[in-house]
């Protein structure tokens, strides 16, 4: 192992834990310690095993759940569409023929494998953790190296539990002080994209630090660490706390009893340490942080609530004034409008971003007494079986349903429209998700990402709208 | 995976910063079990207007592009998703190189796990480089990977680099599942580091 006595990064420290080997050019043998397979990205990879004769190396490290495809009202029924039916059919197929354990349609458990994998404790600290999806950065909440991959490393790591990378370049990105009130791991977020951009992370992974982080529940960790992809990261990271331990403990897959606490002392290790060397620093305060949407079809094009949509003219190079310009187009929006009153058609709180119950708290404390404004389609699809279940314990579905919106079944829902939940076309939206291309929700929607908070917000008064301005009114 | 040893072909000029995998290949297409047939919808929503007509404004309906093999864009080719339904949606489609300023991270990957050749070159140079494309069906650009360079119409060469592991995987075709799992005895005692004791195994009838 290259393991030197030099100070090292929570990165390094996990990547050097899993190197296996060394190639002649730098390129590494990494170890994979868990492997998460969902219906989309899979079938080519199963595939491809069949084809060469290959088994699963390590079934009991691979775990497989159904969500980006599945419907998310009645499960009793037939899933109506085909295609995606024959998706799942074929997840289960090749679960079954591998012995890969399999979270299925209609478990209590099934939801969301970002949600998923942390809620059962199969996503522990210290893990190197892959999944055919780029939102897999979520788990780095953990303390786990979590990212990404494509469906041939997919692949791969069924065939040797293993991948071929190089190291990353570490950055760090320090959010210090204390956030104001109604500001969310949302918010945090969009501000850090909107300051380096879709494209700031490539090639790093980020270590996310200071206070503000320390402060966040593990719900808005990952939250924060989800979006690390749309910033451009491999991963995110935050190194694990006693916030982490008291998480996990006790969670279905964790360690129990001593193995628990051998795990914890090794946990307790991954910190980044004094002196570590960063390629990229970048530093916010959490008070400059206020509730944020996008304007536009990139997430880095992120606004404070408070801001105004910018012009081509602002910009001197021509291809980002053009792009600026067909932003503006697509989305319906006039340079130097005031983001703040845009109408909205639907709200969607949901997506591996925003599905947890602390998510579904925050939306209810603003919906709570109030009704979903007219003409407004507003949905919860909570991110797993469980999370509904916990939030209908506590009643959340009751004020949800009695303000007007709509309660659903776990899935990835209206966050990338594979499933029935689409936009139709020149449907505003503010979402939970992550993403806001072009299409993204459906051809020609109209995506505003924003917090649960603000989507509440947006359901309730029927445009986007600062959502501290409603918190006032209540207390 | 097919070799990429040398390509003369048509390339097709987009001169768009961060073009997404979702624009690639929209969402609602990737409910196939296969990876072949996503090149009719690659790029549908810029392609295709609501009744499936091509739009005529779009560079990959246009002659020649329409028969490009290779693409020129801007900054951060590929952001987004990290499916590899993008790449099979350009490949088959026809495209084998692909050349751009800056590329997301899986996309980078998944091209190459692919036989498509992703080049990394300067801003300036994929503007001159979208230039010559514009000249017409006679304007060639060659790609030669076993020397590292792009030939212009010209006749004037532009060096670029490529990852030594990667070249060599590229330039023989190789699956490289086969060449890791040569390393089947280093990875099953890499299993069984006494420091590895706390990762706990998931039984198949303990996940329901």
């Amino acid at each position: 192992m290259p393991v030197t006595n030099s100070p090292r990064t929570l990165f390094d420290k996990i990547w050097d834990d899993h190197v296996v080997e060394r190639l002649e050019d730098g390129t590494c043998i990494l170890y994979i310690d868990r492997h998460l397979v969902h219906e989309v990205t899979s079938p080519q990879a199963f595939e491809g095993l069949r084809m060469s004769g290959r088994r699963v190396r390590r079934p009991d490290a691979t775990v497989a759940v159904v969500d980006h495809n599945v419907p998310t009202s009645d499960r009793s029924k037939p899933i109506e569409e085909p295609q995606s039916r024959l998706q799942i059919e074929t997840l289960e197929k090749n679960v079954a023929q591998f012995g890969i354990p399999y979270f299925p349609l209609r478990s209590a458990s099934q939801g969301i494998v970002h949600v998923v994998g942390p809620e059962q404790g199969i996503s522990l600290p210290g893990m190197t953790i892959v999944c055919g999806d780029s939102h897999t950065s979520t788990h780095g909440a953990l303390g786990s190296l979590a990212f990404g991959i494509g469906t041939s490393e997919v692949e791969h790591v069924l065939a040797t539990q293993t991948i071929l990378q190089k190291p990353a370049k570490n950055m760090r990105v320090s959010v210090e002080g204390k956030v104001g009130p109604g500001v969310t791991a949302k918010d945090i977020m969009l501000a850090i994209i909107g300051r380096i951009g879709t494209a700031g992370g490539t090639g790093h992974v980020i270590e996310f630090a200071g206070s503000a982080i320390r402060d966040l529940d593990m719900a808005g960790r990952m939250t924060l660490c989800n979006m690390s992809i749309e910033a451009g990261a491999r991963a995110g990271l935050v190194a694990p706390d006693e916030t982490t331990f008291a998480y996990v403990k006790g969670r279905p897959f964790a360690p129990k009893g001593g193995a628990f606490d051998q795990a914890c002392d090794y946990w307790r290790s991954l910190v980044s340490d004094e002196g570590a060397y960063f390629d990229t620093e970048v530093t916010l305060a959490a008070e400059e942080i206020i509730p944020s949407v996008t304007w536009g079809t990139s997430p880095q094009d992120v606004l404070p609530i408070d801001g105004s949509v910018p012009s081509p003219s602002d910009v001197a190079d021509p291809a980002r004034a053009a792009q600026i310009q067909r932003a503006l187009d697509y989305m319906g929006l006039e340079a130097g409008q005031k983001i703040a009153g845009t109408p909205v058609d639907v709200v969607f709180i949901g997506s591996c971003t925003n599905s947890r119950l602390e998510d579904l708290r925050a939306a209810a404390d603003v919906v709570r007494g109030r009704h979903v404004a007219k003409g407004v389609r507003a949905m919860i699809v909570p991110g797993s079986g469980l999370v509904k279940h916990a939030a209908e314990a506590e009643g959340l579905d009751k004020v949800f349903l009695d303000a007007g919106f709509e309660w659903r079944e776990a899935g990835c829902s209206m966050c990338l429209g594979m499933n029935p939940d689409r936009l139709t076309p020149g449907q505003r939206c503010a979402s939970t998700s992550n993403r806001n291309f072009e299409g993204r929700q459906g051809p020609d929607g109209r995506t505003h990402l924003c917090s649960p908070a603000m989507a509440a917000a947006a359901a309730v008064t029927g445009r986007l709208c600062d959502v501290r301005e409603l918190v006032k009114e209540t207390v | 995976m097919d070799k990429f040893t040398e390509l003369t072909a048509i390339a097709a000029p987009m001169p768009t910063e961060n073009i997404d995998t979702d624009q690639i290949i929209p969402a609602r297409f990737l409910k196939t079990i296969q990876r072949t047939g996503l090149g009719k919808n690659a790029f549908a929503a810029q392609r295709y207007d609501a009744d499936g007509n091509e739009k005529p404004d779009f560079v990959l309906n246009q002659e020649p592009f329409r028969h490009a093999e290779i693409l020129i864009t801007y900054d951060n080719l590929g952001c987004g998703s990290s499916r590899e339904h993008a790449p099979w949606a350009l490949l088959d489609f026809g495209i084998r190189c692909v050349i751009a300023p800056s590329f997301a991270d899986i996309f980078f990957n998944n091209c190459f796990k692919n036989g498509i050749l992703p080049i990394p070159l300067p801003r300036e140079i994929c503007d001159e480089l979208m230039d010559d494309a514009r000249q017409g069906s006679n304007s060639r650009l060659t790609v030669d990977l076993e020397r590292q360079v792009i030939v212009r119409p010209n006749g004037e060469t532009i060096a670029f680099e490529v990852d030594p592991f990667r070249r060599h995987m590229l330039l023989e075709g190789l699956d490289d599942i086969g060449q890791t799992m040569a390393h089947d005895t280093e990875i099953s005692s890499f299993e069984h580091r006494p420091s590895r004791a706390w990762v706990p195994s998931i039984t198949i009838g303990t996940v329901k």
